[in-house]
Protein backbone atom coordinates (compact mmCIF):
# COMPACT_ATOMS: atom_id res chain seq x y z
CA UNK A 1 0.00 0.00 0.00
CA UNK A 2 1.70 3.26 -0.99
CA UNK A 3 0.41 6.61 0.78
CA UNK A 4 0.41 10.00 -0.13
CA UNK A 5 0.40 11.25 3.36
CA UNK A 6 1.63 9.45 6.51
CA UNK A 7 1.42 11.15 9.91
CA UNK A 8 2.58 9.08 13.40
CA UNK A 9 2.12 10.14 16.55
CA UNK A 10 2.18 14.41 15.65
CA UNK A 11 1.96 16.42 18.04
CA UNK A 12 1.90 20.04 18.45
CA UNK A 13 2.05 22.69 21.11
CA UNK A 14 1.98 26.37 20.92
CA UNK A 15 4.13 29.02 22.82
CA UNK A 16 1.69 29.26 25.58
CA UNK A 17 1.10 26.14 26.81
CA UNK A 18 -1.63 25.36 24.14
CA UNK A 19 -2.06 21.63 23.02
CA UNK A 20 -3.56 21.79 19.38
CA UNK A 21 -2.25 18.25 18.05
CA UNK A 22 -2.01 15.42 20.94
CA UNK A 23 -0.53 12.56 19.17
CA UNK A 24 -2.39 12.39 15.58
CA UNK A 25 -1.59 8.79 13.33
CA UNK A 26 -3.04 9.06 9.83
CA UNK A 27 -2.86 7.48 6.66
CA UNK A 28 -4.04 9.04 3.70
CA UNK A 29 -4.04 6.01 0.72
CA UNK A 30 -2.21 7.48 -3.37
CA UNK A 31 -5.46 8.35 -5.13
CA UNK A 32 -7.87 8.92 -2.11
CA UNK A 33 -10.05 12.15 -1.71
CA UNK A 34 -10.24 12.04 2.15
CA UNK A 35 -12.10 14.33 4.49
CA UNK A 36 -10.55 15.66 7.66
CA UNK A 37 -13.39 17.25 9.50
CA UNK A 38 -13.38 18.77 13.23
CA UNK A 39 -14.93 22.04 15.37
CA UNK A 40 -13.48 24.70 14.98
CA UNK A 41 -9.84 24.66 17.05
CA UNK A 42 -10.20 21.04 16.95
CA UNK A 43 -6.24 20.82 14.94
CA UNK A 44 -6.85 20.28 11.40
CA UNK A 45 -5.45 23.64 10.20
CA UNK A 46 -2.67 23.09 12.58
CA UNK A 47 -2.02 19.68 10.64
CA UNK A 48 -2.41 20.82 7.60
CA UNK A 49 -0.26 23.73 8.75
CA UNK A 50 2.56 21.24 9.69
CA UNK A 51 2.25 18.62 6.40
CA UNK A 52 2.99 21.95 4.13
CA UNK A 53 5.60 23.71 6.47
CA UNK A 54 3.52 26.47 7.81
CA UNK A 55 3.67 25.15 11.44
CA UNK A 56 6.50 23.83 13.30
CA UNK A 57 5.97 20.73 14.76
CA UNK A 58 6.81 19.66 18.33
CA UNK A 59 7.14 15.74 17.67
CA UNK A 60 6.15 13.11 15.56
CA UNK A 61 6.63 11.90 11.62
CA UNK A 62 5.52 13.22 8.51
CA UNK A 63 5.66 11.79 5.19
CA UNK A 64 4.96 12.76 2.07
CA UNK A 65 4.70 9.90 -0.80
CA UNK A 66 7.62 8.62 1.44
CA UNK A 67 9.29 11.77 1.97
CA UNK A 68 10.14 12.35 5.41
CA UNK A 69 9.68 16.47 5.98
CA UNK A 70 12.84 16.24 8.21
CA UNK A 71 14.87 14.77 6.15
CA UNK A 72 13.50 15.17 2.86
CA UNK A 73 12.02 18.49 2.77
CA UNK A 74 12.04 19.72 -0.69
CA UNK A 75 11.06 17.05 -2.09
CA UNK A 76 7.77 16.27 0.42
CA UNK A 77 7.16 20.16 -0.61
CA UNK A 78 7.28 19.64 -4.00
CA UNK A 79 4.33 17.04 -3.68
CA UNK A 80 1.73 19.08 -2.40
CA UNK A 81 -0.54 21.98 -3.42
CA UNK A 82 -1.89 23.65 -1.04
CA UNK A 83 -5.64 26.07 -1.00
CA UNK A 84 -4.82 28.21 2.24
CA UNK A 85 -8.57 28.83 4.12
CA UNK A 86 -7.54 32.55 4.06
CA UNK A 87 -6.84 34.57 0.86
CA UNK A 88 -3.17 35.05 0.63
CA UNK A 89 -1.72 36.25 -2.80
CA UNK A 90 -0.33 40.05 -3.17
CA UNK A 91 -4.09 40.87 -4.25
CA UNK A 92 -1.86 44.12 -6.39
CA UNK A 93 -0.19 41.46 -8.76
CA UNK A 94 -2.34 40.25 -11.69
CA UNK A 95 -4.45 37.26 -11.85
CA UNK A 96 -1.39 35.66 -14.54
CA UNK A 97 1.34 36.74 -12.50
CA UNK A 98 0.27 34.92 -9.28
CA UNK A 99 0.03 31.89 -10.55
CA UNK A 100 3.04 32.28 -12.98
CA UNK A 101 5.21 33.41 -9.99
CA UNK A 102 4.11 30.44 -8.04
CA UNK A 103 4.83 27.88 -10.49
CA UNK A 104 8.47 29.44 -10.57
CA UNK A 105 8.91 28.66 -6.59
CA UNK A 106 8.35 25.05 -8.06
CA UNK A 107 10.88 25.27 -10.26
CA UNK A 108 8.33 25.61 -13.45
CA UNK A 109 10.08 27.37 -16.14
CA UNK A 110 8.46 30.66 -17.07
CA UNK A 111 7.71 29.62 -20.68
CA UNK A 112 5.80 26.26 -19.23
CA UNK A 113 4.40 28.57 -16.50
CA UNK A 114 2.83 30.29 -19.05
CA UNK A 115 1.34 27.62 -21.38
CA UNK A 116 -0.21 26.03 -17.81
CA UNK A 117 -1.42 29.15 -16.49
CA UNK A 118 -3.84 29.62 -19.50
CA UNK A 119 -4.80 25.56 -18.83
CA UNK A 120 -5.32 26.34 -15.64
CA UNK A 121 -7.19 29.49 -15.81
CA UNK A 122 -9.16 28.43 -18.33
CA UNK A 123 -10.29 25.47 -16.18
CA UNK A 124 -11.00 28.29 -13.34
CA UNK A 125 -12.95 30.16 -15.60
CA UNK A 126 -10.38 33.51 -14.70
CA UNK A 127 -8.59 33.21 -17.92
CA UNK A 128 -10.49 36.67 -19.18
CA UNK A 129 -9.49 38.22 -15.86
CA UNK A 130 -5.86 36.90 -16.30
CA UNK A 131 -4.15 40.69 -16.69
CA UNK A 132 -6.92 41.76 -13.40
CA UNK A 133 -5.39 42.60 -10.25
CA UNK A 134 -6.41 40.21 -7.87
CA UNK A 135 -8.14 42.49 -5.67
CA UNK A 136 -10.38 43.06 -7.91
CA UNK A 137 -12.14 39.72 -8.34
CA UNK A 138 -15.07 38.53 -6.16
CA UNK A 139 -14.66 36.15 -3.62
CA UNK A 140 -15.75 33.04 -5.47
CA UNK A 141 -13.14 34.08 -8.14
CA UNK A 142 -10.57 34.76 -5.65
CA UNK A 143 -11.14 31.08 -4.37
CA UNK A 144 -10.71 29.69 -7.75
CA UNK A 145 -7.72 31.64 -7.95
CA UNK A 146 -6.07 29.73 -5.04
CA UNK A 147 -7.23 26.60 -6.20
CA UNK A 148 -5.27 27.39 -9.89
CA UNK A 149 -2.58 28.73 -8.40
CA UNK A 150 -2.16 25.35 -6.41
CA UNK A 151 -2.25 23.65 -9.34
CA UNK A 152 0.43 25.09 -11.38
CA UNK A 153 3.33 22.61 -10.33
CA UNK A 154 0.55 19.86 -10.84
CA UNK A 155 1.20 18.35 -7.21
CA UNK A 156 0.41 14.76 -6.55
CA UNK A 157 -1.32 15.83 -3.37
CA UNK A 158 -3.52 18.98 -2.91
CA UNK A 159 -4.72 20.16 0.21
CA UNK A 160 -7.94 22.37 0.48
CA UNK A 161 -8.51 23.55 3.54
CA UNK A 162 -12.36 24.92 3.59
CA UNK A 163 -12.18 25.47 0.22
CA UNK A 164 -15.48 26.48 -0.69
CA UNK A 165 -15.98 28.88 2.04
CA UNK A 166 -17.92 32.12 1.75
CA UNK A 167 -18.74 30.70 -2.14
CA UNK A 168 -22.21 30.37 -3.92
CA UNK A 169 -24.45 26.95 -4.52
CA UNK A 170 -23.30 27.39 -8.05
CA UNK A 171 -19.95 27.96 -7.78
CA UNK A 172 -19.22 24.99 -4.99
CA UNK A 173 -20.87 22.44 -7.28
CA UNK A 174 -19.05 23.49 -10.07
CA UNK A 175 -15.86 23.33 -8.29
CA UNK A 176 -17.01 19.84 -6.51
CA UNK A 177 -16.94 18.92 -10.11
CA UNK A 178 -13.70 20.06 -10.71
CA UNK A 179 -11.83 18.46 -7.77
CA UNK A 180 -14.06 14.81 -8.87
CA UNK A 181 -12.79 14.82 -12.02
CA UNK A 182 -8.78 16.04 -10.55
CA UNK A 183 -8.99 12.93 -8.16
CA UNK A 184 -10.12 10.82 -10.67
CA UNK A 185 -7.44 12.16 -12.95
CA UNK A 186 -5.01 10.55 -10.12
CA UNK A 187 -4.57 13.52 -7.71
CA UNK A 188 -4.79 12.75 -4.16
CA UNK A 189 -7.04 14.93 -2.42
CA UNK A 190 -7.38 16.10 1.29
CA UNK A 191 -10.37 18.22 2.22
CA UNK A 192 -11.60 20.32 5.13
CA UNK A 193 -14.64 21.86 5.10
CA UNK A 194 -17.82 22.90 7.61
CA UNK A 195 -19.95 21.50 4.63
CA UNK A 196 -20.61 18.21 5.88
CA UNK A 197 -22.44 17.81 2.84
CA UNK A 198 -19.28 18.51 0.95
CA UNK A 199 -16.96 15.70 2.48
CA UNK A 200 -20.14 13.28 1.94
CA UNK A 201 -20.78 14.15 -1.75
CA UNK A 202 -16.71 14.38 -2.86
CA UNK A 203 -14.68 12.43 -0.29
CA UNK A 204 -14.08 8.44 0.11
CA UNK A 205 -12.41 8.18 3.51
CA UNK A 206 -12.97 10.43 6.56
CA UNK A 207 -11.04 11.55 9.42
CA UNK A 208 -12.73 13.90 12.89
CA UNK A 209 -10.51 15.22 14.96
CA UNK A 210 -11.60 16.66 18.10
CA UNK A 211 -9.41 18.20 20.63
CA UNK A 212 -6.01 17.52 18.64
CA UNK A 213 -7.05 14.02 18.94
CA UNK A 214 -7.86 12.27 15.60
CA UNK A 215 -11.13 10.30 16.73
CA UNK A 216 -12.68 8.74 13.93
CA UNK A 217 -10.55 7.30 10.57
CA UNK A 218 -12.54 5.11 8.53
CA UNK A 219 -14.36 5.00 4.85
CA UNK A 220 -17.41 7.62 4.44
CA UNK A 221 -19.76 4.16 3.61
CA UNK A 222 -18.70 3.09 7.28
CA UNK A 223 -19.04 6.12 9.22
CA UNK A 224 -22.27 6.05 7.68
CA UNK A 225 -23.69 2.90 8.35
CA UNK A 226 -23.40 3.93 11.89
CA UNK A 227 -26.22 6.61 11.80
CA UNK A 228 -29.10 4.94 13.29
CA UNK A 229 -32.24 7.04 12.51
CA UNK A 230 -32.40 10.07 10.04
CA UNK A 231 -35.19 13.03 10.72
CA UNK A 232 -37.89 13.20 7.84
CA UNK A 233 -39.82 16.51 7.22
CA UNK A 234 -43.58 15.82 5.86
CA UNK A 235 -45.05 18.98 3.99
CA UNK A 236 -49.16 18.12 4.10
CA UNK A 237 -51.73 19.45 2.51
CA UNK A 238 -54.61 20.52 4.47
CA UNK A 239 -56.54 17.92 6.37
CA UNK A 240 -59.41 17.53 9.15
CA UNK A 241 -57.95 15.40 11.35
CA UNK A 242 -54.92 15.85 12.95
CA UNK A 243 -52.41 13.20 11.77
CA UNK A 244 -51.89 9.94 13.96
CA UNK A 245 -48.27 7.88 13.30
CA UNK A 246 -47.92 4.84 14.71
CA UNK A 247 -44.56 3.02 15.44
CA UNK A 248 -42.81 6.49 14.43
CA UNK A 249 -41.83 9.00 17.02
CA UNK A 250 -43.12 11.99 15.09
CA UNK A 251 -44.13 15.57 16.23
CA UNK A 252 -46.59 17.86 14.07
CA UNK A 253 -44.16 21.26 13.82
CA UNK A 254 -46.89 23.44 12.81
CA UNK A 255 -50.23 23.02 10.66
CA UNK A 256 -48.74 21.37 7.99
CA UNK A 257 -45.02 20.42 8.83
CA UNK A 258 -44.58 16.91 10.18
CA UNK A 259 -41.42 15.37 11.18
CA UNK A 260 -40.60 11.72 12.08
CA UNK A 261 -37.72 10.40 12.87
CA UNK A 262 -36.91 7.20 10.80
CA UNK A 263 -34.83 4.26 11.87
CA UNK A 264 -32.27 2.10 10.17
CA UNK A 265 -34.19 -0.17 7.90
CA UNK A 266 -37.04 0.82 9.11
CA UNK A 267 -38.53 2.78 5.72
CA UNK A 268 -41.00 5.60 5.10
CA UNK A 269 -43.45 3.30 3.03
CA UNK A 270 -45.15 2.87 6.27
CA UNK A 271 -45.79 6.80 7.02
CA UNK A 272 -46.74 7.19 3.54
CA UNK A 273 -49.28 4.59 4.25
CA UNK A 274 -50.87 5.88 7.26
CA UNK A 275 -50.97 9.03 5.86
CA UNK A 276 -52.91 7.88 3.19
CA UNK A 277 -55.24 5.76 5.09
CA UNK A 278 -56.22 9.13 7.32
CA UNK A 279 -56.68 10.78 4.12
CA UNK A 280 -53.99 13.12 4.08
CA UNK A 281 -51.95 13.83 1.03
CA UNK A 282 -47.93 14.57 1.26
CA UNK A 283 -46.88 17.14 -1.00
CA UNK A 284 -42.91 16.71 -0.42
CA UNK A 285 -40.73 15.38 1.84
CA UNK A 286 -36.80 15.65 2.59
CA UNK A 287 -34.22 15.51 4.85
CA UNK A 288 -34.56 17.65 8.30
CA UNK A 289 -30.66 17.71 8.09
CA UNK A 290 -27.33 15.97 6.60
CA UNK A 291 -26.99 12.97 7.56
CA UNK A 292 -23.50 12.88 7.79
CA UNK A 293 -23.78 16.52 10.11
CA UNK A 294 -26.27 14.37 12.64
CA UNK A 295 -23.43 11.73 12.94
CA UNK A 296 -20.40 13.98 13.17
CA UNK A 297 -22.27 15.86 16.21
CA UNK A 298 -22.97 12.79 17.40
CA UNK A 299 -19.71 11.28 17.43
CA UNK A 300 -17.93 14.46 18.43
CA UNK A 301 -20.90 14.51 21.21
CA UNK A 302 -19.94 11.02 22.41
CA UNK A 303 -16.13 11.98 22.70
CA UNK A 304 -16.81 14.59 24.58
CA UNK A 305 -19.16 12.87 27.32
CA UNK A 306 -16.13 9.76 27.32
CA UNK A 307 -13.54 12.39 28.46
CA UNK A 308 -15.88 14.31 30.91
CA UNK A 309 -16.43 10.53 32.16
CA UNK A 310 -13.02 9.82 32.52
CA UNK A 311 -12.30 13.22 34.01
CA UNK B 1 18.53 20.90 -7.80
CA UNK B 2 20.01 23.25 -9.27
CA UNK B 3 17.32 23.83 -11.80
CA UNK B 4 14.94 24.32 -9.42
CA UNK B 5 16.81 26.63 -6.85
CA UNK B 6 17.56 28.90 -10.40
CA UNK B 7 14.13 29.21 -11.44
CA UNK B 8 12.87 29.81 -8.04
CA UNK B 9 15.05 32.47 -7.70
CA UNK B 10 14.42 34.09 -10.81
CA UNK B 11 10.80 34.15 -10.26
CA UNK B 12 11.11 35.81 -6.81
CA UNK B 13 14.07 38.34 -7.98
CA UNK B 14 11.14 39.15 -10.97
CA UNK B 15 8.97 39.23 -8.68
CA UNK B 16 10.12 42.33 -6.72
CA UNK B 17 11.63 44.03 -9.95
CA UNK B 18 8.00 44.15 -11.04
CA UNK B 19 6.98 45.19 -7.49
CA UNK B 20 8.81 48.89 -6.56
CA UNK B 21 8.65 49.37 -10.96
CA UNK B 22 4.87 48.77 -10.38
CA UNK B 23 5.07 51.35 -7.74
CA UNK B 24 7.84 53.68 -9.16
CA UNK B 25 6.04 57.03 -8.39
CA UNK B 26 6.38 55.58 -4.24
CA UNK B 27 9.92 53.88 -5.04
CA UNK B 28 12.48 55.68 -7.46
CA UNK B 29 10.97 59.63 -7.84
CA UNK B 30 11.10 60.64 -4.22
CA UNK B 31 15.26 60.35 -3.81
CA UNK B 32 16.01 61.78 -7.17
CA UNK B 33 13.53 64.69 -6.33
CA UNK B 34 14.96 64.86 -2.28
CA UNK B 35 18.58 64.39 -3.78
CA UNK B 36 17.97 67.13 -6.24
CA UNK B 37 17.24 69.33 -3.79
CA UNK B 38 20.28 68.63 -1.86
CA UNK B 39 22.34 69.15 -4.98
CA UNK B 40 20.63 72.92 -5.16
CA UNK B 41 20.86 73.81 -1.81
CA UNK B 42 23.69 72.71 -0.53
CA UNK B 43 25.79 72.30 -3.65
CA UNK B 44 24.51 75.16 -5.90
CA UNK B 45 23.46 77.84 -2.76
CA UNK B 46 25.52 77.28 0.20
CA UNK B 47 28.49 74.82 -1.47
CA UNK B 48 29.65 78.33 -3.32
CA UNK B 49 30.16 80.05 0.19
CA UNK B 50 31.90 77.07 1.42
CA UNK B 51 34.66 76.93 -0.96
CA UNK B 52 36.86 73.38 -1.87
CA UNK B 53 36.98 70.58 0.36
CA UNK B 54 40.04 68.35 0.11
CA UNK B 55 40.65 69.84 -2.93
CA UNK B 56 37.35 69.58 -4.99
CA UNK B 57 34.09 72.02 -5.09
CA UNK B 58 31.98 71.19 -2.27
CA UNK B 59 29.65 70.14 -4.60
CA UNK B 60 32.08 67.59 -6.38
CA UNK B 61 32.61 66.70 -2.75
CA UNK B 62 29.02 65.71 -1.76
CA UNK B 63 27.72 63.61 -4.47
CA UNK B 64 29.33 60.74 -4.33
CA UNK B 65 27.93 61.11 0.00
CA UNK B 66 24.24 61.62 -1.54
CA UNK B 67 24.12 58.61 -4.30
CA UNK B 68 25.47 56.52 -1.41
CA UNK B 69 22.30 57.98 0.72
CA UNK B 70 19.83 56.79 -1.76
CA UNK B 71 21.38 53.69 -2.23
CA UNK B 72 21.39 53.12 1.34
CA UNK B 73 17.80 54.31 1.82
CA UNK B 74 16.30 52.26 -0.94
CA UNK B 75 17.68 49.11 -0.75
CA UNK B 76 16.88 49.10 3.00
CA UNK B 77 13.42 50.17 2.53
CA UNK B 78 12.52 47.70 -0.41
CA UNK B 79 13.70 44.46 1.29
CA UNK B 80 12.06 45.91 4.68
CA UNK B 81 8.52 47.25 3.17
CA UNK B 82 8.31 44.52 0.82
CA UNK B 83 9.24 41.74 3.05
CA UNK B 84 6.89 42.82 5.84
CA UNK B 85 3.83 43.76 3.83
CA UNK B 86 4.51 39.96 2.42
CA UNK B 87 3.81 38.48 5.69
CA UNK B 88 1.07 40.78 6.31
CA UNK B 89 -0.56 39.78 3.38
CA UNK B 90 0.23 36.55 4.37
CA UNK B 91 1.16 35.91 0.87
CA UNK B 92 4.71 34.71 2.22
CA UNK B 93 3.60 31.72 2.76
CA UNK B 94 3.75 31.10 -1.47
CA UNK B 95 7.28 31.02 -0.37
CA UNK B 96 7.61 29.43 2.51
CA UNK B 97 5.49 25.78 1.40
CA UNK B 98 7.21 25.62 -1.77
CA UNK B 99 10.84 23.70 -2.20
CA UNK B 100 12.67 27.26 -2.07
CA UNK B 101 15.61 27.33 0.58
CA UNK B 102 16.18 29.77 2.49
CA UNK B 103 19.56 31.06 0.91
CA UNK B 104 16.99 31.56 -2.31
CA UNK B 105 14.49 33.81 -0.50
CA UNK B 106 16.90 36.08 1.12
CA UNK B 107 18.46 36.70 -2.39
CA UNK B 108 15.77 36.81 -4.16
CA UNK B 109 14.68 40.21 -1.32
CA UNK B 110 18.24 41.11 -1.70
CA UNK B 111 18.30 41.08 -5.64
CA UNK B 112 15.17 43.33 -5.42
CA UNK B 113 16.69 45.83 -3.15
CA UNK B 114 20.07 45.64 -5.43
CA UNK B 115 18.22 46.36 -8.32
CA UNK B 116 16.32 48.96 -6.83
CA UNK B 117 19.07 51.02 -5.23
CA UNK B 118 21.40 50.54 -8.65
CA UNK B 119 18.46 52.06 -10.39
CA UNK B 120 17.77 54.86 -8.07
CA UNK B 121 21.73 55.39 -8.05
CA UNK B 122 22.30 55.75 -11.37
CA UNK B 123 19.00 58.20 -11.81
CA UNK B 124 20.71 60.74 -9.12
CA UNK B 125 24.11 59.76 -10.70
CA UNK B 126 22.43 61.56 -13.64
CA UNK B 127 20.99 64.11 -12.08
CA UNK B 128 24.17 65.05 -10.41
CA UNK B 129 25.37 65.73 -13.82
CA UNK B 130 23.64 68.53 -14.76
CA UNK B 131 25.68 70.05 -11.98
CA UNK B 132 29.40 68.56 -11.76
CA UNK B 133 31.20 66.63 -14.64
CA UNK B 134 31.51 62.52 -13.33
CA UNK B 135 34.70 61.48 -12.49
CA UNK B 136 36.08 58.15 -11.59
CA UNK B 137 39.29 57.50 -9.20
CA UNK B 138 38.50 53.57 -9.09
CA UNK B 139 35.20 52.02 -11.10
CA UNK B 140 36.21 48.58 -9.18
CA UNK B 141 35.59 50.61 -5.82
CA UNK B 142 32.77 51.97 -6.75
CA UNK B 143 31.18 49.09 -8.25
CA UNK B 144 32.36 46.86 -5.51
CA UNK B 145 31.48 49.19 -2.89
CA UNK B 146 28.25 49.99 -4.17
CA UNK B 147 27.06 46.37 -4.42
CA UNK B 148 27.92 45.63 -1.06
CA UNK B 149 26.56 48.45 0.80
CA UNK B 150 23.67 47.64 -1.18
CA UNK B 151 23.50 43.93 -0.37
CA UNK B 152 24.51 44.91 3.63
CA UNK B 153 21.16 47.00 3.77
CA UNK B 154 18.81 44.91 1.96
CA UNK B 155 19.81 42.29 4.41
CA UNK B 156 19.82 45.11 7.31
CA UNK B 157 16.41 45.70 5.78
CA UNK B 158 15.09 41.98 5.72
CA UNK B 159 15.98 41.51 9.63
CA UNK B 160 13.70 44.74 10.05
CA UNK B 161 11.02 43.10 8.09
CA UNK B 162 11.29 39.68 9.92
CA UNK B 163 10.52 41.38 13.34
CA UNK B 164 8.26 43.95 12.64
CA UNK B 165 5.17 43.51 13.54
CA UNK B 166 2.78 46.32 12.38
CA UNK B 167 4.15 49.20 9.45
CA UNK B 168 5.19 51.76 12.42
CA UNK B 169 8.10 48.82 13.01
CA UNK B 170 9.59 49.44 9.56
CA UNK B 171 9.40 53.16 9.24
CA UNK B 172 11.23 53.86 13.02
CA UNK B 173 14.62 52.13 12.12
CA UNK B 174 15.52 54.68 8.73
CA UNK B 175 13.43 57.58 10.68
CA UNK B 176 15.75 56.94 13.78
CA UNK B 177 18.88 55.20 13.26
CA UNK B 178 19.06 55.06 9.37
CA UNK B 179 19.31 58.54 8.34
CA UNK B 180 21.01 59.99 11.24
CA UNK B 181 23.44 57.83 10.53
CA UNK B 182 23.98 58.45 7.77
CA UNK B 183 23.84 62.39 7.85
CA UNK B 184 26.80 61.98 10.58
CA UNK B 185 28.42 59.48 8.38
CA UNK B 186 30.21 62.45 6.38
CA UNK B 187 28.02 62.81 3.43
CA UNK B 188 28.55 66.44 3.96
CA UNK B 189 31.69 67.09 5.48
CA UNK B 190 35.35 64.98 5.69
CA UNK B 191 35.62 63.29 9.03
CA UNK B 192 38.91 64.85 9.28
CA UNK B 193 37.58 68.37 10.20
CA UNK B 194 36.35 67.25 13.11
CA UNK B 195 37.81 67.26 16.53
CA UNK B 196 39.48 64.43 17.61
CA UNK B 197 37.16 63.10 20.12
CA UNK B 198 34.00 63.61 17.43
CA UNK B 199 36.23 62.23 15.03
CA UNK B 200 36.76 58.85 17.10
CA UNK B 201 33.29 58.85 17.42
CA UNK B 202 32.35 58.78 14.17
CA UNK B 203 34.87 55.86 13.36
CA UNK B 204 32.05 53.75 15.31
CA UNK B 205 29.53 54.28 12.55
CA UNK B 206 30.13 51.96 9.80
CA UNK B 207 28.40 53.83 6.95
CA UNK B 208 31.54 56.68 7.12
CA UNK B 209 33.28 53.72 6.16
CA UNK B 210 30.77 52.94 3.25
CA UNK B 211 30.85 56.94 2.02
CA UNK B 212 35.12 57.57 2.74
CA UNK B 213 35.04 53.91 0.19
CA UNK B 214 32.73 55.07 -2.74
CA UNK B 215 33.77 58.96 -2.31
CA UNK B 216 37.51 57.05 -2.60
CA UNK B 217 36.46 55.31 -5.86
CA UNK B 218 35.35 58.67 -7.41
CA UNK B 219 37.88 61.71 -6.04
CA UNK B 220 40.02 59.50 -4.73
CA UNK B 221 40.23 60.94 -1.31
CA UNK B 222 39.54 59.30 2.01
CA UNK B 223 38.67 60.00 5.64
CA UNK B 224 39.34 55.83 6.32
CA UNK B 225 42.00 53.74 4.89
CA UNK B 226 40.14 51.38 1.83
CA UNK B 227 40.32 47.98 3.37
CA UNK B 228 38.57 49.30 6.28
CA UNK B 229 36.14 49.76 3.91
CA UNK B 230 36.01 46.13 2.58
CA UNK B 231 36.45 44.45 5.96
CA UNK B 232 33.78 46.22 7.44
CA UNK B 233 31.25 45.96 4.80
CA UNK B 234 31.77 41.94 4.52
CA UNK B 235 31.93 41.89 8.43
CA UNK B 236 28.56 43.11 8.80
CA UNK B 237 27.18 41.52 5.82
CA UNK B 238 28.38 37.61 7.10
CA UNK B 239 26.52 39.12 10.52
CA UNK B 240 23.43 39.91 9.15
CA UNK B 241 23.57 36.94 6.57
CA UNK B 242 23.67 34.50 9.18
CA UNK B 243 21.06 35.72 11.18
CA UNK B 244 18.54 36.77 8.75
CA UNK B 245 19.13 32.94 7.92
CA UNK B 246 19.18 31.68 11.40
CA UNK B 247 15.68 33.21 11.64
CA UNK B 248 14.25 32.32 8.24
CA UNK B 249 14.84 29.04 8.70
CA UNK B 250 13.94 28.54 12.40
CA UNK B 251 10.45 30.33 10.99
CA UNK B 252 10.96 33.53 13.50
CA UNK B 253 7.48 35.38 13.32
CA UNK B 254 6.64 33.21 9.98
CA UNK B 255 5.99 29.97 11.79
CA UNK B 256 4.00 29.40 14.38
Amino acid sequence: MSYALEIKDLEKTYKGGVKALRGIDLEVEEGDFYALLGPNGAGKSTTIGIVTSLVNKTSGSVKVFGYDIDSDLTRAKQQIGLVPQEFNFNSFETVQQIVVNQAGYYGVPRKEALIRSEKYLKQSDLWEKRHVRARMLSGGMKRRLMIARALMHEPRLLILDEPTAGVDIELRREMWEFLRELNASGTTIILTTHYLEEAEMLCRNIGIIRAGELIEDTSMKSLLSKLMFETFIFDLDTYENKPEITGYSSELVDETTLHVEVERNQGVNDVFKQLSEQGIKVLSMRNKSNRLEELFLKITEENKQEEDNNV
Amino acid sequence: MFKLYYTALKSLAVKETNRYLRIWVQTLVPPVITTSLYFVIFGNLIGGRIGEMEGFSYMEFIVPGLIMMSVITSSYSNVSSSFFSQKFQKNIEELLIAPVPTHVIMWGFVIGGLGRSILVGALVTLISLFFVPLQAFSWVMIIMTLLMTSILFSLAGLLNGIFAQSFDDVSIVPTFVLQPLTYLGGVFYSISMLPPFWRAVSRVNPIVYMISGFRYGFLGVIDVPVLWTLIILTFFIAVLYTINWYLIETGRGLRS
